[in-house]
């Protein structure tokens, strides 16, 4: 027997829904800042509207649901979920009014792109955006690549067990410091600290390659929050192409690896625990599945002697494939080139790496190393049993900031999830042929997707069909939760529906 | 003049007409494409590789001077391309385009480069001469009433429930 939700489970939801709604409006004071920094008083108007209905609903469903109950399990997921649907429905705003939408969906299309640290976009002439509007696109990014969810554990919550059941409804299931708070706070710490430092690297290879230094500060800033977020989206409409700078596409390659490693890591590197960077099993995961995943790419690339010489294979082979990899989605090719430039054996180096995603607890989406390898260690170990006597106890560990023994389930964990994006992904390359795009430009786009990487080879643009880009949508989303609190959601309605 | 001198002169003018085709077809790949567009160069790069081409749009960003040459990206309204040119032939630009202008619309002559083995890979232009289509100019903010309209209408109403709010709140404490 299904039960039916309560009005109280409505009520807490949307209280902390509320909440959570209203820092959000707190951060679009900064795009207003910035409005006025430069004197953009249209960019300016858009925001105040934008805020001025993000305040409204936020201090409604707090005032209307008003509870001094903690959340539940249920509570906790259905709140997670929902905010990024509904973070999405009011960052698109300002991007909507700025008139470089062609629709309300388009403008979602990139909200949720850039909250989920996606980087597609169906952004129109973005060479004359405004620095307003082009900063929020950068910041919901950095938003999200954090977790929307972090910054009101961080801003408004003192301490609350329901703290920890919303973390983990983001697909954060680790605790960097035993308080979950401080865990929050201190994600927050080391984003801060390395977007001071990428954006003065950033910035003084801006100046060096001959931009002027506002704009090449900007710049730094804005690639910095898609780097390290993993997101993708970037000032220009070449993406990291615009700068035509080796210094840059270094520089990006660091900050990518940095975004993509666990925050548990950071913590550990933080405290001069290097060593943990050698034995940890993400990193082990990472490193190999980058070197293999490259080299199907590079024999691709060879073979049709893609580029002129390894300088330029580097540049562009491995420059997409780490960009796939820690799902970031920074181009220095045009999405056409992938198509008429690149073989198959490319793609499909490039099509493995983004599926495989970056490490867990991290701003990257996907199936993730630590599955990855617990996986792999899963299988040798049935191997194992195989192949040596029925009586001998065969005992497999990995270390994980500490070595940690082998369990089925934490295999069967490992394989739901990696079915689950498996799935995600085939099924927006079967709709993707179903619209009448090519099987492997399917893939291409939909492992994107719902990897949330944001490399393109195309079919994302604004002309593309309704359905595709809903499903897109819906892929990005699922694919930044980690498909837990959608279901929930999805229980949740169904229960509403037929509960008794 | 002879009938047969006369048919000398008919063959050499048909053989010159012959030589003139023949020259002009083999020709027109080294020479210049008449103007193409960006979507045409990215979807067939490796048909221009190599190849002279004419190509007209907006510069767009930053003129990124780099010792004696500079990078500049021109937009055609459906892709910016990467153009590489002489500092000395940047400088006669006067407006890049961004929000707050519209850049010069200018038309390169150059080679293009489908994977340019100077510049790490990138699907480029060398710049041979620039020529200046229309000058660039500051664009004017135009503030839609309609805009200023919801601005006044969501402060009144976020203004009526701080007030509220801090009215109940202010009830609440005295009781």
């Amino acid at each position: 027997m299904i039960l039916k939700p309560h009005l109280e489970d409505v009520k807490i939801i949307g209280y902390y829904l509320g909440k959570i709604i209203i820092g959000l409006g707190l951060f679009m004071l900064i795009p207003i800042i910035c409005a006025v920094a430069f004197w953009e008083i249209c960019p300016m108007f858009d925001f105040l509207i934008a805020i001025g209905i993000t305040f409204f609903t936020g201090f409604v469903l707090v005032r209307l649901c008003f509870t001094e109950k903690d959340l539940n399990w249920m509570q906790g997921m259905i709140v997670v979920s929902l905010s990024w649907l509904v973070a999405a429905l009011l960052g698109a705003i300002p991007l909507y009014l700025s008139g470089h939408w062609f629709s309300y969906l388009d403008s979602c299309f990139d909200a949720m792109s850039g909250f989920a640290t996606t980087g597609l976009s169906l952004v129109q002439d973005l060479d004359h955006m405004s620095y307003a509007h082009n900063l929020w696109r950068h910041l919901i990014m950095f938003i999200g690549g954090q977790g929307i969810v972090i910054i009101a554990l961080s801003l408004f919550v003192k301490g609350f067990s329901g703290a920890f059941k919303m973390y983990v409804g983001e697909a954060r299931d680790e605790r960097v410091l035993p308080n979950i708070i401080h865990t929050s706070r201190f994600i927050w710490l080391v984003s801060i600290v390395y977007l001071v430092l990428g954006t003065l690297a950033l910035g003084i290879a801006g100046i060096l390659d001959g931009m002027k230094a506002y704009n090449a500060f900007f710049h730094g800033a804005c690639v910095f929050m898609a780097a390290f977020d993993t997101g993708g989206f970037a000032p220009q409409s070449q993406n990291i192409l615009y700068y035509h700078s080796m210094a840059f596409e270094v520089i990006t390659v660091v900050i990518m690896i940095l975004g993509a490693i666990n925050f548990k890591l950071h913590y550990h590197l933080w405290t001069g625990n290097f060593k943990e960077l050698l034995l940890n099993i993400e990193m082990r995961t990472f490193f190999l599945t980058a070197i293999t995943t490259f080299a199907i790419t590079a024999i691709g690339l060879t073979t049709i002697g893609a580029y002129p010489d390894i300088v330029a294979l580097f540049r562009k082979g491995f420059y997409q494939l780490i960009s796939g990899h820690t799902g970031t989605g920074f181009q220095t090719v045009y999405a056409a080139q992938f198509m008429n430039e690149w073989n198959d054996l490319a793609l499909t180096g490039i099509i493995f790496a983004m599926g495989l995603g970056g490490a867990v607890c991290s701003t990257t989406g996907a199936i993730k190393m630590l599955r990855i390898g617990v996986i792999f260690k899963g299988l040798v170990e049935d191997i194992k049993k195989i192949m040596l006597p029925e009586k001998a106890i065969i005992v497999e560990k990995f270390h994980h900031i500490k070595n940690i023994f082998l369990e089925d389930k934490q295999v069967r964990a490992a394989l739901l999830i990696t079915l689950c994006y498996l799935v995600l992904y085939a099924g927006g390359a079967l709709i993707g042929m179903f619209c009448g795009y090519p099987f492997l430009q399917s893939l291409f786009e939909s492992t994107s997707a719902a990897a949330n990487v944001g490399l393109s080879c195309g079919i994302t643009n604004s002309s593309m069909p309704v359905i595709l880009k809903i499903t897109y949508i819906i892929q990005m989303w699922a694919g930044r939760l980690e498909f837990m609190s959608i279901f929930t959601l999805l229980g949740f309605i169904v229960a509403a529906i037929r509960g008794k | 003049m002879s009938h047969v001198s006369r048919n000398t002169l008919h063959v050499k003018n048909f053989v010159k007409f012959i030589v003139i085709m023949i020259s002009t077809c083999y020709l027109l790949p080294v020479t210049c494409y008449s103007q193409v567009s960006s979507t045409d160069l990215i979807n067939n790069a490796k048909q221009y590789d190599g190849k002279s081409v004419n190509y007209q749009g907006e510069v767009i960003g930053d003129v990124m001077v780099r010792g004696e040459n500079a990078w500049i990206n021109i937009n055609d309204k459906k892709n910016a391309i990467g153009i590489w040119l002489s500092s000395g032939l940047a400088k006669e630009i006067s407006f890049t385009g961004s929000y707050k202008f519209k850049g010069d619309v200018i038309e390169v002559e150059g080679i293009f480069h489908k994977s340019c083995s100077l510049h790490g890979g990138d699907l480029d232009i060398h710049a041979k001469t620039i020529k200046l289509i229309t000058k660039g100019y500051g664009i004017e903010e135009i503030i839609p009433s309609g805009k200023v309209n919801l601005v006044i209408t969501f402060f009144i109403i976020c203004l009526t429930l701080a007030v509220i709010y801090f009215i109940r709140l202010g009830y609440g404490t005295r009781r």
